[in-house]
């Protein structure tokens, strides 16, 4: 996520480190959930909702809503004040470890450093056929007011598009000489995101020599931050990813001396 | 378009014809007998003629005793097939129409069970029809799931698919409990479902109708699949394997005439995917093809023997909500469609794509997608998740989802009669400006002579150039490409008892 420095921000005073959520007054403690039981709706159901409130810190809680669903289930909403407090000092942030480029920068940098284009493959692997998120990232077009890397004048893309088989991925990457390979994964039901992202970057392990591999980038709404090294890959985008995130993402890691400056 | 799929087959064609005749089964690893047999005639004699001609010539020169055995051979090469003349062929043919009329006469009796069914229990007292998906992945799960979801108020029961199935060049086989995001479609799956809902219906008072998707490489199969086990709603667009799926684009529509000759005859309500252009483009600047895309199924619909009351053509809420006027637009392209097709039941579909983790804002959304619904008099009302953006819905998104349409279409279901939109207005003027160009991009096509010099349809020539969806499919690329045959000409020539018995309209 960019960081963007807000007027007058500076002038406000930090904010405390010791917090507990907010209702409609400061240290009230207020939270909402709702779940459901796998019990039919009576006095012991509603019972048993206040008692996993109470296990979950909520204290006192007030069991707003209780509606059976059918004989064998009752839907909750449960309203409380945690008695947990959060301490912001104990919160471990991932920062962008590389600087937000513009265009021009990015342009500049390949064709300084590399003497030629970066050449980029993308694709959509396995059976996943949603390529909303990778063309938002390949494609001129692009994502939230960026244009995608097709736009950048030293950026070679190929897009692959759905259903790319992982060996088909390998021989294109290597018939391209990619100097990056960039997978989407969306379906994740059965963990289907993690098993094609281990395939693959054993796969381009196995047909590289050491040293060698493209830089590996995969992309979804639901991979976890920080697993990058235990899928192989180089590095992991989220939601929301923009391609201009992704481009100086790409100078940074592939670019020898790229630019260290942060676009403002 | 129409000539093109009418002088070629392909491989799934013939398995279709197959499985009419009564193959079904697989070997061990999973290979149904039915793809056995086509690939071991088609390397032999190949398939311009039918497949039907050489295996029921090779079972009257006694080859086998019957089909299943025959199909085992040839799995391992130990028959030959031939190319019969003169009164050898007369028999073959005569034979295969007599099989492959046996399950013709049980989609005839499926039809008419449903119709009796239909009697027994009702149908759903209001309109729109309710649609729930399920995709557990797992039949055994999916199934008190959609008996769940029938009792919480849902007309009709979509079992969607496992992802990949679509490209899968065989039907799988039996009860399957290992799908990805979707449950494969089976016919052992099928029975079992239907058979759960039958039960439900009865317990509900209403007849639960069952919806699974007639698309991929082996659209005609599924088509006969469904005739079979009595599913009454079946997923099946003129063009969403080759925009979406990149599947050859001949290969689609020759697969698509058989599988909608299928429907057509087992009384099957087909709902097309225009959903799918507004996902992937922006649902204003798109919205036009949609209109053209439902007057293409339509044409192909109807050309294949589909009736007005069997066109489930889509269309979707999927404008970006943050934009002015977006109810006003959808409002608009929602009584475009109902004023093209009147008498079509109108499949109408939730927002998708603009649906976040912000499920509050989801569920109002979902609010204002079911009274679009309610004011333009929609037919089959697809219900939104309000965590689409999240997770295959919990049962509590369901219940809360139902919730949300009860109330609307109680509040304001009767709205549509007082609802007229002002002559000039902005919405009648939004709704001209959607079908002026959607006129002028069926203009466009029509004019498209790029592909005239190599015979290919103009239709042809603009998928080819990516006229649709943005996507680029040329007609002599794409997947299932090598499953489709030139049919031979000529009274010797190509013979398929199931078309003629479709095209007849004959049962023997
Ligand atoms: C559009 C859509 C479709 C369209 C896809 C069209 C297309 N050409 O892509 C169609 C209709 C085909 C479709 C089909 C299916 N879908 Co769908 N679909 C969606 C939907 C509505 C939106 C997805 C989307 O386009 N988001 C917008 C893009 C821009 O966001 P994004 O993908 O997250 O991408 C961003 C980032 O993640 C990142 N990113 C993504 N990839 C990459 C790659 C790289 C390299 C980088 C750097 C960044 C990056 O950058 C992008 C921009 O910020 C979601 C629900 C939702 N609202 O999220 C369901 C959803 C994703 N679909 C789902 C399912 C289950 C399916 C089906 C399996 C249903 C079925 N059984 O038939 C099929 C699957 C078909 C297949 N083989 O994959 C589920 C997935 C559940 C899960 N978590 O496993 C969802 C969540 C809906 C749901 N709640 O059930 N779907």
């Amino acid at each position: 996520m960019s960081t963007r420095h807000t007027p007058g921000a500076a002038e406000r005073p930090s904010p405390p480190s010791i917090v507990r959520p907010y209702g409609d007054t400061t240290g009230d403690g207020m939270v909402q959930v709702s779940f459901t039981l796998p019990l039919p709706h009576d006095k012991r159901a509603e019972g048993a909702a206040l008692q996993l409130a109470k296990k979950m810190g909520m204290d006192p809680a007030l069991l707003v809503h209780a509606k059976p669903m059918g004989p064998d289930f009752t839907f909750f909403v449960v309203y409380g004040s945690v008695t947990h407090l959060v301490d912001t000092r104990e919160v471990v942030v991932i920062e962008r470890e590389y600087p937000l480029l513009a265009a021009k920068e990015i342009n500049l940098a390949i064709k300084r450093s590399l003497r030629r284009k970066l050449v980029v493959v993308g694709a959509c692997i396995g059976t996943d056929a949603h390529t909303v998120g990778i063309d938002a990232i390949l494609n001129i077009k692009g994502f939230a007011g960026e244009k995608g890397l097709e736009y950048y004048r030293e950026i070679t893309v190929v897009n692959l598009g759905a259903q790319v088989l992982v060996p088909d991925l390998v021989a294109r990457a290597r018939a391209e000489r990619a100097d990056a390979v960039l997978v989407s994964q969306v379906v994740t039901q059965r963990d289907a995101h993690i098993h094609n992202t281990g395939q693959m970057s054993a796969a381009f392990r196995e047909a590289y020599p050491s040293g060698q591999v493209p830089l590996l980038v995969v992309g979804g709404p639901r991979f976890e931050e920080g697993t990058a090294g235990a899928l192989g890959v180089d590095r992991i985008f989220g939601r929301g990813t923009t391609p201009g995130e992704v481009a100086s993402y790409l100078v940074h890691a592939l670019v020898p001396d790229a630019p260290a400056r942060v676009a403002s | 378009m129409v000539r093109l799929a009418r002088s070629h087959t392909t491989v799934s064609v013939e398995r279709a014809t197959l499985r009419l005749a009564g193959l079904s089964g697989a070997d061990h690893e999973g290979i149904p007998w039915v793809n056995h047999l086509v690939d071991a005639v088609r390397a032999e004699v190949g398939l311009e003629r039918g497949v039907t001609t050489p295996v029921f010539d090779a079972l009257r020169r006694g080859e086998a005793p019957d089909l299943l055995i025959l199909a085992q051979k040839a799995a391992s090469g130990s028959v030959s097939f031939q190319l019969p003349d003169g009164r050898g062929l007369t028999a073959a043919r005569r034979a295969a129409r007599r099989e492959v009329s046996q399950g013709i006469r049980r989609i005839d009796r499926q039809r008419v069970a449903r119709e009796r069914l239909v009697r027994r229990h009702g149908d759903p007292k209001q309109t729109p029809w309710i649609y729930l998906i399920v995709a557990t992945g797992d039949i055994d799960e999916d199934i008190p799931q959609a008996q769940a979801a029938a009792r919480e108020g849902a007309d009709v029961i979509a079992v969607i698919r496992s992802t990949g199935q679509s490209l899968l060049d065989y039907v799988p086989e039996g009860a399957t409990h290992e799908g990805y995001a979707g449950t494969y479609a089976t016919q052992e799956n099928f029975r079992l479902m239907r058979a759960a809902l039958d039960e439900t219906s009865k317990e509900v008072g209403r007849y639960i109708r069952l919806t699974n998707y007639a698309s991929g490489l082996c659209m005609p199969e599924i088509a006969v699949l469904a005739g079979l086990e009595r599913l009454d709603m079946m997923l099946n667009d003129s063009m969403y394997g080759i925009l979406f799926r990149d599947i050859n684009p001949v290969r689609t529509f020759v697969d698509q005439r058989f599988s909608r000759q299928i429907h057509a005859r087992a009384g099957i309500i087909i709902n097309t995917g225009e959903d799918n252009y507004l996902t992937t483009a922006d649902a204003v600047e798109a919205a036009h093809t949609v209109t053209v895309s439902q007057l293409l199924n339509e044409f192909f619909a109807k050309e294949a023997g589909l009736q007005d009351w069997q066109l489930g053509l889509g269309h979707a809420f999927e404008i970006v909500p943050e934009i002015p006027d977006s109810f006003r637009m959808e409002l608009a392209h929602a009584m475009l469609a109902r004023q093209l097709f009147p008498k079509a039941p109108l499949k109408w579909m939730p927002p998708t794509k603009h649906m976040t983790g912000d499920i509050f804002r989801g569920y109002l959304l979902d609010g204002f997608f079911n009274l679009v619904g309610a004011m333009t008099g929609q037919s089959i009302l697809l219900v939104g998740m309000m965590t689409e953006a999240v997770v295959t819905p919990f049962l509590s998104d369901r219940d809360l989802a139902l919730q949300n349409v009860r109330y609307v279409l109680g509040a304001a279901g009767g709205l549509v009669e007082d609802f007229h939109p002002p002559r000039d207005g902005f919405i009648q003027t939004r709704a001209r400006t959607v079908l002026g160009e959607a006129v002028g991009l069926l203009e466009a096509i029509v004019a498209d002579t790029s592909g005239r010099s190599g015979g290919v349809p103009p239709l042809l020539a603009a998928i080819g150039d990516g006229t649709f969806g943005l996507m680029k499919r040329p007609a002599d690329a794409g997947k299932g490409l090598g499953g489709v045959v030139e049919r031979a000409p000529g009274p010797d020539g190509y013979d398929n008892p199931a078309t003629t018995l479709l095209e007849e309209g004959s049962s023997r």
